[in-house]
């Protein structure tokens, strides 16, 4: 049971995992992975909170804020990884990557700004495009989906020009 | 398409996406993708981890997936395109993706391992980017998201090809992808 307290398995081991475990989604639960459509649900959840007229948007119509499977899913990812962190004793409470601090220094709002602004377009995208690196770039890939290829095309495009844009910036 | 034959009664399907959910995340972790080095040092092309990942669970899922589909136990699920959605939405993302440097899941995982810049700036931005897609989406619909529509379709219907022959050709270029990267040892 070693390789449970490895700090990193091999990519290709995680990856076959994950194939397996897209097939067992498809089998118990006829639904491919996904998890940006929970965000989604999420955000109009918050903006029924703060007292919004959710329903009446067309949006929420298609996704209304509800929990669903996929909800529940997501909810997931983060208590695995902190199962497979503490294992390995690599979770630790970290503010500023350290890759961004070797490029842009230790400055705390200049990250959070950067990400939230990621974040805003990833979120956008995501739900422009109808999935995201999960639902489109393995679970739409792995069906052959058209729709699937290109959307993938288009965000590893899109995150090579801006991540270069970025570190050009550094000056490093 | 009817209904797969396996498919768990609705009473335990929440239990176990969880589970499922829970064994994604435990993989993105040990995976390292759910760390903003990885997957910046993918997009800078430097890693190609991700790559890797993306590529051997596509190869798997859909060499699994193809057996399950010859025995009638599943049914897919391809998501509806066009060049306004998919392109256009897809740099969207990518360009967010580059400045936040985690994905929605690997966000999700990276919040399990202690990154406060994926819960605090990422998970932050990302819920307002939904929203703000909320708002537009009744706009975009009829102008954007109908531009070259090609729908549902799949890489078979769209060339005209047997499922198994395309099966076998992405099932090649992924192996031959793979262990080009290995033979330089990315």
């Amino acid at each position: 049971m070693e390789w449970l307290f490895l700090p990193r398995w091999p990519a290709m081991v995680v990856g076959v995992s994950i194939g397996l475990l897209e097939c067992l989604a498809f089998l118990l639960l006829d639904k491919p992975i996904g998890c940006s459509t929970a965000f989604a649900r999420t955000g109009g959840m918050i903006e029924r909170a703060l007292g919004r007229p959710v329903m009446e948007k067309p949006y929420y119509k298609l996704f209304p804020p509800v929990v669903d499977w996929e909800w529940v899913f997501v909810a997931g990812i983060p208590l695995g990884a902190f199962l497979a962190a503490s294992l390995s004793g690599e979770f630790r409470l970290e503010w500023v990557p350290p890759l961004w601090q070797q490029a842009f220094g230790p400055g705390l709002p200049l990250r959070l700004a950067v990400a939230a602004a990621g974040g805003f377009l990833v979120g956008l995208g995501a739900r422009w495009a109808g999935g995201c690196t999960s639902g489109h770039g393995i679970s739409g890939s792995l069906q052959l989906a058209v729709s699937s290829w290109l959307a993938s095309a288009a965000f590893f495009a899109g995150g090579i020009l801006s991540a270069r844009l970025l570190f050009s910036l550094s000056g490093g | 398409m009817k209904t797969p034959p396996l498919l768990l009664p609705e009473a335990y399907r929440k239990p176990l996406a969880l589970l499922l959910g829970i064994v994604f995340g435990f993989l993105l972790q040990k995976g390292g993708v759910t760390r903003y080095e990885v997957i910046m040092g993918q997009l800078l092309l430097v890693d190609f981890t991700v790559l890797k990942v993306m590529l051997s669970a596509v190869l798997a899922g859909m060499l699994g997936i193809s057996v399950l589909l010859h025995f009638g136990l599943v049914a897919l699920h391809p998501k509806h395109g066009s060049l306004g959605s998919s392109v256009i939405g897809g740099l969207l993302f990518g360009l967010g993706f580059g400045l936040l440097g985690y994905c929605p899941g690997t966000a999700a995982g990276a919040i399990g391992q202690g990154s406060l810049d994926a819960l605090f700036g990422g998970v932050a931005g990302i819920l307002l980017g939904t929203c703000c897609y909320s708002r537009i989406y009744h706009k975009i619909e009829p102008k954007v998201l109908r531009i070259g529509t090609f729908g549902d379709i799949t890489l078979p219907e769209l060339l005209h090809a047997p499922r198994w022959k395309v099966v076998a050709t992405v099932a090649m270029l992924i192996g031959a992808i793979l262990s080009a990267l290995s033979r330089r040892g990315l």
